[in-house]
């Protein structure tokens, strides 16, 4: 009897073991199967970098309207990691449909192929043109802006007051900026200060009538006249003891030094107000048009935009959330929730009407510039960053120009 | 097939077992399989190939360049090649500081917890207790620390000292040292030199004020954990040696470096080789505190590795460092083995076991850890 029972058990257990199997199996197949063929609605993926629960909020607030409007189910992923989750989905073969991209990444995707061009928008003609040019490779379009940022002047009102500045005495001028800075400096604060990277100091190379490429984007100009004069004259700000760089402040970026009231004044942009209503809300500031250089006026400027797989299973789709998404009505509403300049040149007065106290930052969209679209610029301009945080130490800023040109002039040779 | 060779080898009740004995195997081999040998061979297949990320690198979008990206590493002078040489460069200061520095610390910790005292099992936890807690909170923490108005310079201040701003201090340690000298790059001519696209001068740089925030906080975390090795090693020595040399009146010290250190030497071995490996690849500490800044001086090849692949979308490159930096570790590990092999001082011992096998540097540990005891 005791002979017979054990196996019998033994048995039984196996059978209900290759039962769970089978029903876990069962499960895992119907559940794959009902993604694909279960209904007739689409999902996509929406893959964006937010910059806070602010800008999740209204970007799923955006994607659920659109739900409704067609139906199509929409999934906003936020990453933690952009680049390389964007990395994982193209290497993958199942990337989001739609994500956001910078305009330092575009060239380089656009280049293995990974992204599909976006010229037959339905509102491809409602964007700046300035904005489309710095989403063009090789002359298609690889991503649909969806905001821009430029850079200004922000000043602290009270350390302005307290050196017995006034509205007169926004400096118009490099002369003008050295003398305010100087005039703003005392024990606990300095005059200006800003990030030691290129995304920053490089509104000087502008406004000294340099910049990294020539104006055929075939040569590299980065240590040109203009350039090293640019450079000279941070340097010699730095000297003066009237200008810091975060890294010799011992911040992650200006509006933390600012904030902090470290320093009277910072090179940012329009992200800027975000951290101040949140992290500093007792500093009072004003926001103007940077100095005029040698060479006249000049910004750099940051553009968001979505782009869109080459592997999306729903071009169609996609394109049609992408329109939505960046259409005059959407970007309105982003820029009410979280300040973000709008794409379209419909939303100008709208914007200007909003935030009558940031127009200093839409008036540079006139004269400001976008990183040239290069495959591997990113690569080069990070190790221009990495270069620029040596440059209160440097003796002699050529050396660094010097070095970052002919790394990008081998970029540019590829 | 199966059942013919079991027969052959012992024909009986056990000839069903070889097969057994495979289908248990089988979940190890697919899992060691799959998710160690097929990506390892995936990644030298990319460090051969051209792949841009886009697809799947067995697809259409990847093809066979031979050596290139590892010639583009090692031999083109440009962007990458710097960037490999600074990483390298940085590294391998990092791996002098720490390896020793660590080693010595656990060994000495090791040796303190040994004793019975009182609290000991308090202290115990108390060392250990950085390596149990995730290396993302610690880097977090020392940023706090060593921010320039951070505890750290907080502490210096009350000591009329200024401290640097730390993690954002690009400067060399050797070139502070030397620049107090006076010697600067104007005065050398080590500026005109390249190794690996980095200058000589560069090269003896010694590690960033920044990186040294990482050396200390390297020490910090894993000297807890071996000690731990280390107390183990140091509880199965004998009583009765340590007894026989007090005997003889050997002082602690003599105690310590001809008895303690010789019969821990295996753990010496595992625990030196166990260091090169976990300094050689350190990547969440720079990934979370710097990301390389201040001026590369904290790019390591593994966070170079990451960086060309998943940001530079450089992945043959990426894969060619990852591969690099395999070599660099298996040179070191040999390297260690073979300094820490037990010297062969032999003919004293001889009398004691005929038996033992001379070139078996195991079998005479053993011999001379049992009777060696007993006077």
């Amino acid at each position: 009897m005791n002979a017979h029972r054990k196996p019998r058990i033994a048995r039984s257990r196996a059978a209900l073991v290759l039962a769970m199997v089978a029903a876990l199996a069962l499960t895992a197949g119907t559940a794959l199967g009902s993604r694909q063929s279960g209904t007739a609605t689409t999902t996509l993926t929406a893959l964006i970098g937010s910059s806070g629960p602010a800008e999740t909020f209204a970007v799923n607030n955006a994607a659920k309207a659109f739900t409704k409007q067609t139906g199509i189910e929409v999934n906003v992923v936020v990453a933690s990691d952009l680049g390389q989750q964007l990395a994982q989905g193209f290497a993958s073969g199942n990337p989001p449909d739609i994500f956001y991209l910078g305009n330092d990444q575009v060239a380089t995707y656009a280049k293995a192929g990974s992204l599909a061009p976006l010229d037959s928008l339905k509102n491809v003609k409602a964007f700046y043109p300035s904005l489309r040019a710095a989403y063009t490779y090789k002359g298609r379009l690889y991503a649909a802006p969806k905001d821009f940022s430029t850079l200004a002047l922000v000043i602290n009102t009270a350390s302005w007051q307290r050196a017995k500045l006034t509205a007169k005495d926004y400096p118009k001028t490099w002369a003008q900026l050295a003398s305010v800075a100087k005039k703003l400096t005392r024990s606990g604060q300095v005059g200006l200060c800003t990030g030691a990277e290129f995304h920053r100091l490089g509104v000087f190379m502008i406004q000294s009538g340099g910049w990294l490429v020539s104006k055929n984007g075939q040569t590299a100009t980065v240590n040109s006249k203009a350039n090293v004069a640019a450079f000279n004259f941070v340097k010699s700000m730095i000297k003066a003891g009237s200008f810091k760089l975060t890294n010799q402040l011992g911040v992650g970026w200006g509006g933390e030094g600012f904030g902090k009231q470290m320093c009277a004044m910072t090179i940012e942009g329009n992200w800027i107000s975000g951290a101040m209503t949140h992290d500093y809300p007792t500093v009072k500031y004003r926001v103007v048009e940077l100095p005029t250089g040698p060479a006249g006026k000049g910004t750099l400027q940051y553009d968001g935009g979505w782009g869109m797989a080459a592997a999306s299973k729903n071009k169609t789709e996609a394109m049609s959330l992408i329109t939505y998404m960046t259409s005059p009505k959407v970007q309105m509403g982003n820029a009410k929730a979280f300040g973000v300049m709008p794409s379209v040149k419909a939303n100008a007065k709208a914007w200007s009407k909003l935030y009558p106290q940031f127009a200093a930052f839409l008036a540079g969209a006139e004269y400001s510039r976008s990183i040239p679209t290069v495959p591997d610029i990113a690569t080069v301009l990070g190790d221009f960053n990495q270069q620029l945080q040596g440059l209160p130490q440097s003796n002699n800023p050529k050396t660094i120009l010097d070095r970052i040109n002919s790394e990008l002039q081998s970029i540019l040779n590829k | 097939m199966l059942k013919r060779f079991a027969t052959l080898r012992e024909p009986g009740i056990r000839g069903h077992e070889a097969a057994a004995g495979w289908l248990f195997l089988m979940p190890v081999i697919v899992i060691l399989g799959l998710f160690l040998v097929l990506p390892i061979t995936m990644a030298a297949w990319v460090s051969f190939s051209d792949w841009n990320g886009n697809g799947s690198p067995l697809g259409a979008n990847a093809h066979f360049v031979g050596l290139d990206n590892y010639r583009h590493l090692l031999t083109e002078p440009g962007l990458d090649q710097n960037n490999f040489g600074t990483a390298l460069r940085n590294n391998v200061y990092y791996v002098l500081l720490v390896v020793p520095i660590q080693t010595a610390v656990a060994l000495f910790l090791a040796v303190l917890v040994n004793r019975r005292v009182k609290l000991v099992g308090f202290f115990r936890t108390a060392f250990y207790f950085p390596s149990v807690t995730s290396s993302v909170a610690i880097t977090v923490l020392f940023l706090f620390l060593f921010s320039p108005t951070g505890a750290i310079n907080k502490l210096l201040s009350y000591f009329g000292a200024t401290g640097p701003s730390w993690l954002y201090d690009p400067r060399g340690l050797f070139h502070v040292i030397l620049g107090q000298f006076g010697v600067d790059q104007s005065s050398g001519s080590l500026a005109n030199g390249f190794f690996l696209g980095v200058s000589y001068w560069d090269w003896l740089s010694g590690p960033s004020i920044a990186m040294c925030v990482f050396i200390v906080m390297a020490v910090f975390t894993t000297s807890g954990t071996f000690m731990l090795l280390f107390l183990a090693a140091l509880q199965s020595i004998d009583d009765s040696v340590n007894e026989a040399a007090a005997l003889d009146g050997a002082s602690e010290w003599r105690k310590f470096r001809h008895i303690t250190v010789p019969m821990i030497r295996p753990t010496i071995f595992t625990i030196l080789t166990l260091g090169l490996i976990g300094t050689w690849q350190i990547f969440d500490q720079i990934y979370v505190g710097t990301k390389g800044s201040p001026s590369n001086t904290t790019l390591t090849p593994a966070f170079l590795s990451f960086n060309a692949s998943f940001n530079g979308n450089n992945w043959g490159v990426g894969a060619a460092i990852a591969f690099i930096l395999f070599a660099i570790i298996v040179f070191f590990t040999i390297l260690t083995r073979l300094a820490t092999r037990n010297p062969d001082r032999v003919p004293r011992r001889r009398r004691f076991g005929p038996t033992q096998a001379l070139g078996d540097p195991n079998a005479s540990r053993v011999a001379s850890a049992s009777p060696g005891g007993a006077p």
